[in-house]
């Protein structure tokens, strides 16, 4: 087998790096998580000529090698230690052509890595319109590298690169910078210390508290005759160095590139003018946001329909064709409304994702950080808690990812804490199934019916709740750190259609098998709790109901035993056991086990209805069908009822039921205890809202 | 004149003289923002905060409390 070259893509944010990557890889690619932490991985197979292949790992985003992040962090392990299986025989560095200056700074720390190293120069079909002209062979020999000219979005130098990839052996790796001219007396200690090393990667253990080849912190403080300096003196020396970096690249550039500045032309400025307008800016934020949740309403009604009733259809269809019995039960009643409840998110996952990556990769994101910046700090947040605020619609887990880029520990931690509030896709089919069961269908005019006005306001309140108790955080938490803010404004660009599909694919697939695990597991569980019973009135239902009701006709007969047996399953006393405490707020048992499954993922509360109905059920009916027909024991009347939905509305809006957004604001925040007060603060507000609008309404 | 950068008015164009080192991210010196380069405040939030920059051809935007830790003059 031929031997596979190991390659890694490094680049600044914002450089086309995952254009490359996806041009490089196709559809060859595998998106997974870095051991032990959330920082995601993402990988590729490349052919390139003679079968021989190259794999590709798409390194997180960096503007330099001294990382501020979880994810910067990655790329230093990954180029330090040579045992790592990622570790590279060659490095792809992209940087853009209008950036190049800023770019070259991360491009130079790599190369004194003694790595062989590409210099990709993206995007150069625009350098004519922007009045550059690189001397290309001129900057190769002074930087000793190989450059290739690309441009992704029209597929240009992709096959000179694959080339450079091949040949990556005939690269030289000589460094840029010296790292002994930092500091000569302490670099000639440490070089003393350890003569066979690398001087830059060992400033970089130091620095960075990483490890390579048994070398870390404490053996270099052990084997040099000095101490290690102290943070603010470490911090000045690593300015030095980047001030070291700019005077070379300067120096380079000055002799190899010239910008014509007369013949720049950009669109901006003009976008700019609009889209960060002191008022303009917040009108067209608005609108874009009302837009997105009417299309999440609107578009994703109609597959969700369609999928329903096809699992409805597949239900009944499996129980005529396969032998009655207790594994067609499980597969009939258990796994198929599972997951038919996990593929009805399908659509709306999709169409979120799909408008937050437009937003993020057309570079419009971070205007809307920079205008909403001073607005949001009155409550304790950043202006970039606006990306996980927004991706919260989507899924908590990646929005509580998303605050890793804000600098400032406690606006970091009121966005990880209040994110769960904002309305996530988990709640979306809670929502729409009981809107369509208690919200009447009228409309305001023609454009607004109250059900779509419903959800508005549930998403309002949802950020409401967001913002006030970030507020509150605020308030009252005493912790002092300083803010450090810059956001890159990034140039306007078309997104490309390739990355977004990519995208939405790998960010809904994740959910999927992420949230469909659960809810998989959780119908089965329901599925035996609801199909066996502890004492022999589940065993002998019939005869029990046969006695007690002797004049019904046999059709009403069957619908009692099943019900009466569901009342004297597992399911059935564990539910009738919470019942006093979910009464107050308008529910009977079986909405008692939804709410409790719910604490797994919400999600599930549909599915569970759906297992618990058809034990109960045994003919085809769509759950929606078999929600509005449930009968309050008590009064007579329907059970989901205009007080009680609104209820479960204000209940799902507020209450933690997320294991995965506490397992991963646990990782995010080191310990228990914030998860822990996010939990209870939230799961209280949610009943005692609850409890004040049935107690109202009913 | 030197003033500092957070006094900047928008469109005016001018060169970093110094930085205070210690009150300022490191990011902010890796993405340009270094003695010697040239700034121009392109825009500002309202209530002038955060600051839209060009910093050595870099757009980036950093909060008023961040940029008056850097002083400039104007050309």
């Amino acid at each position: 087998m031929a031997k596979q070259i190991n390659v890694s893509l490094i680049g600044n944010p914002n450089t086309g790096k995952t254009s490359v990557f996806n041009l490089l890889t196709g559809l060859n690619q595998q998106v997974g998580n870095y051991p032990g932490i959330t920082v995601e991985r993402k990988a590729g197979i490349c052919k390139l000529s003679r079968g021989v292949k190259a794999h590709i790992v798409d390194l997180p985003g960096t503007y330099s090698l001294n990382a501020s992040s979880l994810d910067e962090n990655v790329v230093i392990e990954v180029l330090l230690n040579k045992k790592d299986k990622d570790y590279p025989d060659v490095a792809v560095v992209v940087s853009d052509v209008e950036n190049i200056k800023r770019n070259l700074l991360l491009f130079t720390q790599i190369k004194d890595l003694d790595i062989p190293t590409i210099l990709v120069i993206n995007m150069a079909d625009q350098m004519e319109r922007k009045g550059i002209t690189i001397d290309i062979p001129e900057l190769e020999k002074r930087l000793s590298t190989k450059i290739v000219l690309m441009s992704a979005r029209k597929k240009e130098g992709i096959e000179e690169l694959k080339k450079s990839i091949e040949g990556y052996r005939k690269l030289p790796i000589t460094p840029c910078l010296n790292a002994f001219e930092i500091d000569p007396p302490y670099f000639e200690g440490l070089q003393r210390a350890f003569p066979k090393e690398s001087l830059y990667k060992l400033w970089l253990v130091i620095t960075q508290d990483v490890n390579f080849a048994n070398i870390n912190r404490n053996t270099i403080a052990d084997a040099s005759e000095f101490h290690t300096k102290k943070k603010s003196e470490l911090k000045r020396l690593q300015q030095k160095e980047t001030i070291k970096r700019y005077q070379f690249i300067n120096q380079t550039l000055k002799a190899t590139q010239t910008i014509d500045i007369k013949n720049a032309k950009g669109v901006r400025a003009s976008l700019d003018r609009i889209l960060i307008h002191k008022i303009w800016g917040f009108v067209v934020f608005f609108a874009i946001l009302l837009f997105i949740f009417q299309a999440i309403y609107d578009w994703s009604s109609y597959p969700m329909d369609l999928i329903d009733s096809a699992f409805a259809w597949m239900s009944d269809y499996f129980r005529s064709v396969l032998p009655p019995g207790l594994l067609t039960n499980l597969l009939v009643e258990g796994i198929l409304p599972g997951i038919g409840g996990i593929v009805i998110f399908i659509p709306q996952i999709a169409f979120l994702f799909l408008f937050i990556s437009i937003l993020e990769e057309s570079g419009y994101m971070s205007r809307v950080v920079f205008i909403m910046d001073r607005l949001m700090r009155r409550f304790g947040l950043s202006g970039k808690s606006i990306v996980p605020l927004i991706s919260g619609t989507a899924c908590a887990i990646p929005a509580v990812m998303a605050t890793r880029n804000i600098e400032n520990w406690k606006q970091r931690l009121i966005t990880i804490l209040v994110v769960p509030f904002t309305t996530c896709s988990a709640r979306l089919p809670v929502y729409l199934i009981i809107i369509s069961l208690v919200i009447p269908t009228h409309r305001i005019g023609w454009i607004f019916g109250y059900q779509s006005l419903t959800l508005m306001f549930l998403y309002f309140i949802g950020f409401g709740a967001a913002l006030l108790s970030a507020w509150l955080l605020n308030k009252f938490l005493k912790i002092q750190s300083k803010s450090f803010f810059v956001v890159e404004m990034p140039n306007y660009k078309i997104p490309l259609f390739k990355n977004v599909m990519i995208n939405v694919f790998e960010k809904t697939k994740a959910f999927i098998t992420g949230a469909g695990k659960i809810i998989l597991a959780i119908s089965i569980v329901l599925w035996v709790l609801g199909s066996f019973g502890p004492t022999e009135k589940f065993s002998n239902a019939k005869e029990y109901v046969t006695v007690q009701y002797q004049k019904e006709n046999s059709e009403d007969l069957e619908t009692q035993i099943a019900s009466y047996k569901l009342e004297h399953s597992y399911m059935g006393y564990m539910g009738k056991a919470i019942e006093p405490i979910v009464r107050p707020l308008g529910y009977d048992w079986k909405i008692g086990i939804a709410i409790i499954s719910s604490f797994a993922a919400r999600e599930v509360f549909v599915s569970t209805l759906a297992t618990i109905y058809s034990v109960g059920n045994e003919e085809e009916e769509t759950i929606k069908n078999r929600m509005a027909s449930e009968i309050n024991p008590i009064t007579k009347k329907p059970l989901f009822n205009f007080a009680t939905g609104i209820s479960l509305l204000l209940f799902y809006a507020f209450a933690m039921q997320c294991a995965s957004t506490i397992a991963i604001v646990k990782k995010e925040t080191n310990g228990w205890m914030w998860p822990s007060i996010q939990f209870v603060f939230m799961s209280g507000l949610a009943y005692i809202t609850a409890l004040i609008a049935y107690q109202f309404l009913k | 004149m030197i003033i500092n950068l957070a006094s900047l008015k928008k469109g005016q164009i001018a060169i970093i003289t110094s930085v205070v080192t210690d009150k300022i991210p490191l990011k902010l010196l890796e993405m340009g923002c270094l003695p010697g380069n040239e700034v121009q405040l392109l825009q500002t939030a309202p209530f002038s905060c955060p600051m839209y920059l060009n910093v050595n051809g870099s757009h980036l935007a950093i909060r008023k409390e961040v940029a008056e830790q850097i002083e400039i003059e104007l050309v």
